[in-house]
């Protein structure tokens, strides 16, 4: 008897667990990416090649790793325009140094230095300053790319110097930006699931004035959290300049709403407080993959943003009534 | 005798501390300036001519901030205005052009096309109860995306002449546009300030819970913004094809940090329940005037963005510290 009674609660606490699996959006993501290869696949076996696949990843770990970032500053309830623009000048200030002959880890680690200090820029004002993110990045976003286009003129670098395109290299067979972006990824959700300060950005985000009566400093937590996204922003400057031989100084246009919904369709909440970097990244290999199936499946590639509005829109429907459910059989 | 003297006094420099210390006297204090030093350092800049055609070039950003402000006013947002825009401008040349209607019928196809797709924002934001800045960061991509699947990169010309009387003509002397712009700023005006309508959409910018248990009609009124958003996106677009003569999906672009940077620095806060049409009309003069002068003085195109966004943050953080220190006085 009371075995029995033990298995079946085991067996509600399994199928619970299986629930929570099921019904995270990581996992309706992972199987709509599954999905959408499936299909694809069948239409055209080509799409499956692993150049193909390889080219999928790499063409946009970047977008990935900025959207670690990014997520972290959605859930602490704010949100970062300026970052496309950050990009474009950071991968320019970078292109440049290796030009002009500094050493080649100095133009890798200056951006993200400059990055950093940004973003602390940012942070202060949206933290201390009270100013809303969204206007100091509006901000930002027009300064750093009138900046770029008035300082450089749009030309393009080449002749960097050999060593120089890190996203370029292999190992074990694999290209270097998957390792940064499965890595930083994995690292990211560790930290923000487990750590005290990585709970202190859900909590900053979710309710702020909970957050200071329990002892946690706002302010304090949003520098940390820009400082974070600016190393992140940092690095995904990096992988984007090195990953061609030449580089473009000029904003990659529309740069900063990918990574925004790359963030938004990982089930980061825009209001705060919710959502995770696995997520994100899944959401940018998703958005990345159906670009790509397009062209394999025939569909001219000007239908691309009119799919991916449609997933974006879906994503988040099929989202909001998940929760809606949930919380109607509360 | 004397403290009645007095009495006045006080309240005379009451009410002049109050019309100075405001958001709006504030960015006329900047405006006047602009104006000055801009005066000076051109002659080309302060005539009749130039001024008016500087209405020209802002109209489309000034129609589209007055239903902005309504919206900003209420705590939401319209990311997708840009994208109406290229689809409503698509949609002209192509059901004239493609579809073989007489121009008129294709402009009033816009103009419904603008209003639908406005309406498509509104009905899920209000009955999904899709987040704003969620909903329009999807439609910023889908519509742009049936802009591009609609007109597969092939521009539209050759319209009659009677067209471009809306984007090139005058009216006893004033740009057409100008007087459209006008109209639309005095309704926008009498609808927030003087009916209930108006005042309503403050409410549930300060506390939408509240609007709702005062029996206010809040869906009905969100509904109305973001259709009446996509209807000036609409217009907007008409004039933009009949200003350049021409049909492009990439048209309006961006349009929507143009368009919220004007609202903000118009003193509209982004957090809702505060916001004036008066402070809207004075934030997109601001920037075009600002972005011709400079024009003017020989700074280069690029350069002048980046007086805009400091100009932004700067007229932010001056309110912000204007305000603190008033209050800090009580």
């Amino acid at each position: 008897m009371a075995t029995a009674t033990q298995t079946v609660r085991a067996e509600s606490f399994r199928l619970a667990g299986l629930r929570r699996l099921f019904g995270s959006q990581e996992a309706v993501l992972l199987g709509v990416i599954l999905l959408l290869f499936v299909v694809v696949g069948g239409i055209n076996p080509r799409f499956l090649a692993e150049r193909n696949l390889e080219s999928i990843l790499l063409g946009n770990a970047y977008v990935a790793v900025a959207a670690i970032g990014m997520s972290m500053v959605i859930v602490s309830g704010n949100i970062d325009i300026s970052v496309g623009s950050l990009i474009g000048v950071l991968a320019t200030v970078s292109g440049s140094l290796a030009v002009a002959g500094a050493p080649i880890v100095v133009s890798w680690l200056v951006p993200i230095g400059i990055s950093v200090l940004v973003m602390l820029v940012i942070g202060f004002m949206v933290a201390y300053l009270r100013i809303p993110s969204i206007v100091v990045t509006l901000g930002m976003l027009s300064i750093l790319k009138g900046g770029l286009i008035s300082a450089t003129g749009g030309k393009w670098i080449s002749n960097l110097p050999p060593g120089y395109n890190l996203a370029q290299n292999e190992l074990l067979g694999v290209p270097l930006p998957i390792y940064f972006m499965v890595g930083l990824t994995a690292g990211a959700a560790v930290w923000m699931r487990y750590s005290a300060a990585g709970r202190a950005i859900y909590a900053v985000g979710g309710n702020a004035e909970a957050a200071r009566l329990s002892g946690i400093s706002r302010e304090r937590t949003l520098m940390m959290v820009f400082a974070i996204h600016g190393v992140f922003v940092g690095i995904a400057a990096i992988l984007f300049a090195t990953q061609l031989s030449i580089i473009q100084s000029t904003v990659p246009p529309n740069l900063e709403l990918s990574i925004i919904t790359a963030s938004v369709v990982g089930g980061v909440s825009i209001l705060g407080g919710t959502g995770t970097v696995i997520g994100s990244t899944l959401a940018a290999v998703l958005i990345a993959a159906i670009g790509s199936s397009l062209i394999f499946v025939g569909i001219s590639p000007y239908w691309l943003r009119a799919v991916q509005g449609t997933l974006i829109l879906l994503t988040v429907l099929a989202d909001l009534l998940r929760r809606r459910r949930r919380t109607a059989r509360r | 005798m004397s403290l009645a003297n007095d009495t006045v006094r006080t309240r005379t420099a009451e009410l002049l501390r109050g019309l100075l210390f405001r958001h709006e006297g504030i960015l006329l204090g900047i405006l006047a300036a602009a104006l000055i030093v801009l005066a000076l350092q051109s002659d080309r800049f302060l005539t009749v001519d130039n001024l008016l055609n500087q209405g020209r070039l802002m109209a489309e950003i000034g129609l589209v901030a007055l239903p902005m402000t309504f919206i900003i006013i209420t705590g939401g947002i319209d990311l997708s205005v840009g994208s109406i825009m290229g689809l409503c401008v698509i949609v002209v040349g192509y059901s004239w052009k493609n579809l073989g209607l007489p121009l008129e019928a294709a402009i009033l196809v816009t103009l419904a096309t603008g209003t639908a797709a406005g309406f498509i924002n509104g009905w899920f934001i209000t009955h999904v109860k899709v987040p704003p800045l969620i909903m329009t960061l999807a439609t910023l991509a889908l519509y742009r995306g049936l802009a591009e699947g609609i007109s597969q990169a092939r521009s539209v010309r050759g319209y009659p002449e009677w067209f471009f009387v809306f984007g090139q003509g005058d009216l006893l002397g004033v740009p057409t546009q100008l007087w459209i712009l006008l109209v639309a700023i005095v309704v926008a005006w009498i609808v927030l300030a003087r009916t209930t309508f108006g005042r309503a959409l403050y409410a549930i910018g300060h506390n939408e819970v509240a609007a709702r248990f005062s029996g206010l009609p809040v869906d009905g009124y969100k509904l109305a913004i973001y259709t009446f958003s996509g209807f000036m996106a609409g217009l907007a677009g008409f004039i933009f094809v009949s200003r350049v003569s021409t049909t492009r999906s990439d048209m309006g672009t961006g349009l929507e940090l143009d368009v919220i940077a004007a609202v903000v620095l118009g003193g509209t806060s982004i957090f809702g329940g505060v916001g004036t049409i008066a402070g809207t009309t004075i934030g997109f003069v601001l920037i075009q005037l600002l972005k011709n002068g400079l024009a003017l003085t020989g700074v280069k195109g690029d350069a002048t963005i980046v007086v805009i966004g400091t100009v932004l943050i700067l007229s932010i953080l001056i309110t912000n510290f204007v305000q603190a220190r008033r209050a800090g006085e009580r």
